[in-house]
């Protein structure tokens, strides 16, 4: 079995579990602000607040009896996306892209008949998916349709960008696409394809499938290092801003981009992934020490990210 | 940081705290640092419960006197308002309580401490011995007849009659004869009876497997016939000849064990732990009062040190998790199942543990995935999955029972609500994950439990943990300290495997 020494990871400046645990989260993180984030509603709702945009809420679930009052508003909608308002890792989520016959077609192309579409709702509000098993809501909101910019990039589902965010800095950012092997899912270990994007410019640098490198997408065999995200500048600030609206220190900002409505923040997260370093090829320690090592830190988004652009170049 | 160095503070007091009173404790009291693996010494407890009958109440139970193969160190009674004797009564030794005015449930205790001392299980009788008289009704009188004949034909000497009766009487199909007494008569009783109208000296003698740490334990049935000088011992269930090691012969012939005037539902059972021998002498010697001997457990009735043996393993085994966890890096299902799992182990004994535990989740997995059909809401469905492990775990036990797999019963040990909960969050990883990852945070977990299992069973830690409870503070200042541990995992080495630094290459 092939490992690398600690030595080595240490001189990369690769942040390990327990040091992202220990050193960032739980210092920089306040335990009160976590609801916020775990409760995706709670994190819509004050997003929407601070003037961040997010995909529209349609509808919320919260009692079993509400799951049969849902069918006039579903009526309305083409394609919507459900999800558990606690649920961790992507965990619950169905993406509905359109209803015929009465059935339900998943993202996936799933035929999903009335009655397993009823039970998922239940098996949420029963708290199958939320983090301690206690009852949750189902929030109901809008589909987000994929934009032009990745649709040679991405196996059905909508690729999104995860950006950490240190003391409102974002330092490292990473596109996730899916693939046939994900099945849809957006997560690097169920075999999305995570892409180091420069935060300087938005270019893609580097790209893992499986924990190896990769310049082709697996499945559309395009050439993945040609992504260039456009309107990068404005998804830094995006992110940069959920600093002040989430009050934690260290996060995970999943932004997607919208064919229509542009960059929506798709939910925050407070324990957010190693990998991202393994798609950049580069460590988090040296970025976070340096912030860590401002004294005096940029009060305005707008500043923060010219400072990140500045200093947190891939090249 | 303020922060550091009062916890580096705590970690070292709980240190100073923890070996001091593992030093003082080795000094005073000179408790053995490593178990005693020449001389085994036992503390017996036996506990009589009855239902008194407002008036007076006598209880008299029958107390081992000159057992083979061990010797009694002490004993003694603590049965508040009762008065103790030890009285001879037909040549047996009797434990007499008496109280003059009492009603309800009562409880008495009898401890007595052994040492053993070899297996010298078969001395000499210098007295000759001579068959008890015993009497059949008519019929009972043929059919008697006529198995003794029959267990004669095929036998030469009176222990090979002996075993040919066990045979005829353990015959799961018994010919008629020995059916129509087994009808009326327990099997200990009707070889007792047998071999003594065979002219053949018999007795029924009440034995204790001794292991450490059991409770509530019942007495075994073993008949004793008297050949060559000697007593011999038959185990009627196992068919073994001899006494076999681990046994301790309580009462040997006589009357019955127990004899309750004044009294009704009555019953004794017995628990035992095993103990160096100095520690013993400290349980021995009364010494409540003095200085830091409050602390051991072994004041306390068997019975309740038996529970605390375990308990005191437990803290090695969180110790091991926390260390799989955050040095190696393994995942595990919920914090602290992998604790629990060794700690039910340790009961069944690892292979039979691993086996059945694998067996349960498994049959669990698969009505698990019927019952996701039919749209439970998530606690009805663990309670489901809770009762369904009750079941499978019962069925597994009568069936290793049935099997001849007399140690099958202990899986009963098994945390039920821990494994239902396995059950459902694996059922969870297979259904939103794969196949591969619910082998690999099962097998992680079990992984764990082996470990943690491994060191809880090593001799040393049983014995430092049970005579050196204090060191708990040493084993808490260990989990601290890892805690605090913010360098790699090793699991962390492997991920990273195959890292390369992206603006290397294109410098």
């Amino acid at each position: 079995m092939k490992i690398i020494s600690p030595c080595s990871l240490k001189q990369f400046g690769i942040l390990g579990i327990n040091s992202r645990n220990r050193d960032y989260i739980a210092r920089y993180n306040k335990r009160k602000y976590y609801p916020y984030v775990d409760d995706k509603l709670k994190t819509k709702l004050l997003a929407d607040v601070h003037g961040i945009p997010v995909p529209a809420l349609k509808s919320i679930i919260r009692t079993q009896h509400d799951i049969n009052l849902l069918d006039p508003v579903l009526s309305e909608l083409n394609g919507f996306a459900v999800k558990p308002s606690r649920g961790s890792g992507g965990k619950g989520i169905w993406i509905i892209k359109e209803q015929k016959n009465g059935n339900f077609i998943k993202s996936s192309g799933a035929v999903i008949s009335k009655n397993d579409f009823k039970r998922h709702l239940s098996n949420i509000v029963a708290g199958l998916y939320s983090l301690n098993g206690s009852p949750d809501v189902v929030i109901v909101e809008d589909i987000i349709r994929i934009s032009s910019v990745f649709s040679d990039y991405s196996y059905e589902g909508v690729p999104d960008i995860r950006i950490i965010v240190f003391k409102g800095y974002p330092v490292m950012a990473m596109l996730r696409l899916a693939t046939k092997v994900s099945d849809g899912k957006a997560n690097l270990h169920q075999g999305a394809v995570g892409v180091g994007i420069d935060i300087a410019t938005g270019s893609a640098v580097n790209a893992v499938w499986f924990s190896k490198t990769i310049t082709r997408h697996p499945d559309s065999n395009n050439d993945i290092r040609n992504i260039k995200i456009p309107g990068w500048k404005k998804i830094l600030e995006l992110a940069s801003g959920c600093y002040e609206m989430s009050g934690l220190g260290y996060i995970g900002a999943d932004i997607v981009i919208d064919k229509s409505k542009g960059a929506q923040l798709l939910e925050l997260n407070a324990r957010p992934g190693l990998s991202i370093q393994v798609a950049n090829g580069a460590g988090l320690i040296p970025r976070l020490k340096l912030i860590e090592s401002v004294q005096m830190p940029f009060s305005s988004k707008e500043e923060r990210v010219k400072f990140s652009i500045k200093n947190f170049s891939n090249y | 940081m303020a922060s550091k160095t009062s916890f580096y503070i705590i970690i070292a007091l709980l240190l100073t705290l923890g070996f001091g009173l593992a030093i003082a404790r080795y000094t005073y009291f000179g408790i053995p640092l490593t178990p005693d693996k020449f001389k085994k010494a036992w503390l017996l407890e036996a506990r009589v419960d009855f239902e008194a009958e407002s008036g007076p109440v006598l209880a008299a139970l029958t107390l081992p006197e000159n057992p083979p193969g061990y010797k009694i160190l002490g004993e003694n009674s603590a049965s508040p308002g009762y008065g103790f004797a030890i009285i001879e009564h037909d040549g047996k030794r009797r434990g007499e309580w008496s109280r003059n005015n009492v009603n309800g449930p009562q409880t008495l205790y009898y401890k007595i401490q052994l040492v053993e001392t070899g297996y010298d299980y078969n001395p000499q009788e210098s007295d000759t011995v001579v068959a008890d008289n015993v009497f059949w009704n008519e019929t009972e009188d043929v059919a008697a007849r006529y198995v003794v004949s029959t267990a004669g034909e095929k036998s030469s000497t009176p222990e090979s009659f002996t075993r040919q009766l066990i045979e005829i009487i353990n015959n799961p199909e018994p010919e008629e004869n020995a059916a129509l007494l087994l009808s009326s008569y327990k099997p200990v009783e009707l070889l007792y009876k047998l071999i003594n109208y065979a002219g053949i000296p018999a007795r029924i003698s009440q034995g204790l497997l001794l292991e450490d740490a059991r409770r509530r334990q019942q007495p075994v049935q073993l008949i004793e016939i008297f050949s060559d000088k000697r007593w011999i011992s038959f185990d009627v269930v196992n068919k073994e000849q001899g006494l076999q090691p681990g046994y301790f012969l309580w009462q040997r012939g006589g009357d019955s064990l127990l004899d309750i005037v004044g009294g009704s539902n009555s019953r004794v059972t017995f628990s035992m732990i095993q103990s160096s021998l100095s520690s013993l002498d400290i349980a021995a010697t009364d010494i409540g009062q003095s200085g830091i001997s409050w602390l051991g457990v072994h004041s306390l009735s068997v019975e309740e040190q038996g529970m605390f043996k375990f308990l005191f393993l437990l803290p090695l085994g969180v110790f091991v998790v926390v260390f799989m966890r955050l040095i190696a890096g393994i995942k595990t299902l919920g914090s602290f199942m992998p604790a629990l799992i060794a700690l039910a182990f340790v009961q069944t004994s690892l292979f039979q543990g691993i086996v059945s535990f694998i067996v349960i989740v498994t049959v669990g997995l698969i009505i698990r995935s019927y019952l996701s059909y039919l749209n439970l809401l998530l606690v009805s469905r663990i309670a489901t999955l809770i009762v369904i492990v009750i079941i499978l775990v019962t069925f597994f036990s009568l069936a290793g029972y049935h099997l001849g797999l007399s140690t099958g019963m202990t899986i009963t040990f098994f945390p039920m609500i821990i494994i239902a909960w396995t059950i459902e969050r694996l059922s969870i990883l297979w259904e939103e994950e794969s196949g591969r990852e619910v082998l690999k945070q099962g097998g992680g977990s079990l992984l764990v439990a082996v470990v943690a299992y491994l060191v809880m069973t090593m001799p040393l830690a049983g014995h430092l943990t049970f005579n050196f409870p204090e060191l708990s503070l040493v084993i808490l200042a260990g989990i601290m300290l890892l805690g605090r541990y913010t360098g790699y995992r090793l699991s962390e080495l492997y991920r990273f495997r195959d890292f390369k630094a992206a603006s290397n290459e294109d410098n």
